[in-house]
């Protein structure tokens, strides 16, 4: 692990799948230039993949011209990142529980859940004028993966 | 995502290369599927040695899969899991629904 003075890196795209990796790339090549194995920047990627996927299909519901902003934010082994639609938000509490025998088998609602397995912390905020955004940490130095996370 | 399709007996072998996620894969998967069950082929083992990436709306098209082929009196089951895509069913559970095999031969003695 490296310990530098930091790292802030920024992008906006339109509300297409195809952009998605784009900024999944750009989480794991950090994570990995941070020091973290191949498997714990996998995981991080696959939270980013999931957060934007959200922005531009619930969040922006696929309009091209609606933007999701991507901001990295790396602090010594602190790593933040902010994933904000131009949607009208969502209510987090009615997010149903994919773990629940109820919803085992529905071919959604998977997302969310696996953002909270790969980060410490997943947050949102709601602007008044429109727009979500979503805030994920991960401090590298406790690892990542499926096998360290207990909380949902 | 590439699928390629042969047929052993009464079990048809789909092999799926590439990536299963959003907007790439996961509708495909789906036509693939149907496709096989518009055929007959009720029997379907999925091998997903190939796949590279997967998402959340890529297992949730395997579990769309899993429903229909089931509700057309078929069986759906998985063959060589990556490692990853072994952790993410694990962690939804889902690893409890799919019948899942190491070894060819014994996935098609088990339908």
């Amino acid at each position: 692990m490296q310990n530098g003075d930091g790292e802030r890196i920024e992008i906006t795209i339109s509300s297409r799948f195809e952009n998605i990796e784009l900024v999944q790339v750009i989480a794991e090549h950090l994570c990995e230039n941070a020091g973290l194995d191949e498997d714990g920047s996998h995981w991080i990627g696959m939270a980013v993949r999931e957060a934007v996927a959200n922005a531009i299909k619930h969040g922006n519901k696929l309009d091209v011209r609606k933007k999701v902003q991507a901001t990295f934010d790396l602090r010594g082994l602190d790593l933040t990142i902010a994933i904000a639609d131009e949607g009208e938000g969502f209510d987090p509490e009615k997010v149903s529980d994919p773990l629940s025998p109820k919803n085992l088998m529905k071919t959604s609602g998977r997302g969310i859940f696996y953002m909270k397995t790969f980060m410490d912390q997943v947050r949102y905020s709601f602007a008044p004028g429109g727009g979500t955004s979503l805030v994920m940490t991960k401090n590298l130095a406790r690892g990542t993966g499926i096998a360290t996370s207990s909380k949902h | 995502m590439k699928a390629t399709s042969r047929s052993v007996d009464s079990v048809e072998i789909i092999k799926l290369d590439g990536k299963i996620t959003i907007g790439a894969g996961d509708q495909q998967l789906r036509e693939v599927i149907s496709g096989a069950l518009a055929n007959g082929r009720t029997n379907i083992l999925l091998d997903l040695s190939g796949v590279t990436t997967i998402d959340s709306s890529g297992i949730g098209e395997l579990v769309g899969s899993y429903t229909t082929v089931t509700n057309r009196g078929g069986k759906l089951k998985l063959l060589h899991l990556p490692a990853k895509l072994n952790e993410l069913l694990h962690v939804t559970q889902l690893i409890t629904v799919f019948e899942v095999y190491d070894n060819e031969q014994d996935a098609l003695k088990s339908f």
